[in-house]
């Protein structure tokens, strides 16, 4: 997961393989770009899987939902 | 307004016409403001500053959003990341009630008076509507706020019951000048959203109508937009800037220089003297936070605060504390109604 993000309940930080932002493996390269685009957007692949989360934006956080692996929100 | 004239001249011109007797800016005129070399943007966003202070007082409107239907809409806006048409990451998501009441909460908490709900859809449907419905009068039953709707393209029946349920403002947005919509967007017209706004202003909502600015557009289209505005007269302009979305077919345009950011924010304060000029989408990553000092100090009196529909904006508190620093006093309540 991408700095800014929260961890789902229960979720261990060390199953982080995914890019959130781009859904590629964290192992493949950089991901800056990916990094700098966080700060600006929720993100929208798990970091578990690499589904595509269901996300939901509100005026001071985001949730968003992997049908594998659950929840993750906002700090 | 002639060829030779100079930025010192236009911009005398604008001081008294604008500043002095509340009259916009003709189409050329916007031009020649927004085609100004970049040494003459100080004076600029001076004059369009005091046209603001003159015309519409220090205080600034706050507002938050919230999109109560994500994703899927059938609508290809080029810009769009909630287009089911294009390989957007973006999935359609429905917010319920609970969740709707608990951000409007939020946003009031920010002081913010207005919150506007937004759907991505071409027109709300029935089940749209009922939910809308339940939802505005939910928030209207637990929080002191304005509520506002963004939905597409209405009848006059929705228009209708919009007004009936307590709805103040509508948001449509024309986006982009007339002759360069059809690059925008090829599944509706320019003309349809025109309709849908004549409606709701007949109708005796306040109209919020603007766009997204640095989507390919010439500077003459830029201006033509500005004029097209001033004609329609709306309420409020929420001014986006493009923020180009991955998959999207503007996922590829280039970010808007900061200068021309803030040109185009004196130039549609200098061609619509009295409106609400809002700070929205895109300023994050166009103007940064000295280009939203120089915009609030520029023509802006409004500011959606937090997070978009689908991208994370500043912390409000960031932007609460910029207007404490300008002394500019957030809008209250009793004012709006």
């Amino acid at each position: 997961m991408q700095d800014g993000e929260a961890a789902a309940t229960g979720f261990d930080p060390m199953a982080v393989v995914f890019c959130g932002q781009c859904g590629e493996l964290l192992a493949a390269g950089d991901h800056l770009a990916c990094q700098q685009r966080a700060e600006l957007e929720p993100p929208r692949y798990c970091p578990q899987c690499a589904r595509r989360m269901v996300v939901q934006v509100d005026p001071v956080g985001w949730h968003a939902r992997c049908s594998r692996h659950g929840q993750y929100a906002s700090d | 307004m002639t060829a030779v004239d100079t930025p010192t001249e236009v911009l005398a011109r604008a001081r008294e016409q604008v500043l002095d007797n509340g009259v916009g800016l003709s189409q050329t005129d916007i031009l020649t403001v927004l085609q100004l070399p970049d040494e003459h943007l100080e004076e600029l966003l001076a004059l369009a500053h005091e046209v603001r202070l003159r015309w519409c007082g220090p205080e600034v409107e706050v507002e938050g959003i919230i999109s109560l239907k994500t994703g899927g809409c059938p609508e290809d806006c080029h810009f769009c990341s909630q287009s089911g048409q294009f390989t957007s990451p973006v999935r359609t998501a429905w917010l319920d009630v609970p969740s709707l009441v608990e951000a409007a909460k939020q946003t009031a908490k920010t002081g913010a008076t207005e919150f506007c709900i937004v759907a991505a859809v071409r027109g709300p449907d029935k089940r749209l509507m009922a939910q809308v419905a339940e939802g505005v009068k939910a928030i209207k039953d637990a929080v002191d706020i304005n509520v506002a709707c963004s939905l597409g393209m209405l009848t006059q029946a929705q228009v209708d019951e919009l007004v009936a349920i307590g709805v103040h403002r509508y948001n449509h947005n024309l986006e982009t000048a007339r002759s360069h919509f059809d690059q925008v967007v090829t599944t509706h017209s320019w003309e349809e959203r025109w309709e849908t706004l004549r409606m709701v202003a007949a109708a005796g909502m306040e109209v919020c109508c603007g766009g997204i600015i640095g989507m390919g557009e010439t500077v003459e289209q830029r201006a033509e937009f500005a004029a097209q505005l001033a004609e329609l007269a709306p309420d409020e302009v929420p001014m986006n800037f493009l923020n180009p979305r991955p998959g999207t077919p503007f996922g590829d345009l280039p970010v808007l220089e900061g200068s021309e950011a803030l040109k185009t924010i004196a130039a549609f304060r200098l061609a619509m003297p009295h409106t609400i000029l809002r700070f929205a989408g895109g300023r994050e990553l166009t103007l940064g936070d000295l280009g939203a000092r120089q915009g609030m100090l520029g023509g802006i009196n409004a500011v959606i605060v937090g997070n978009y529909l689908t991208t994370l904006g500043r912390p409000a508190e960031s932007d609460i504390d910029l207007l404490t620093e300008l002394r500019m006093p957030i809008k209250a309540l009793s004012a709006t109604l």
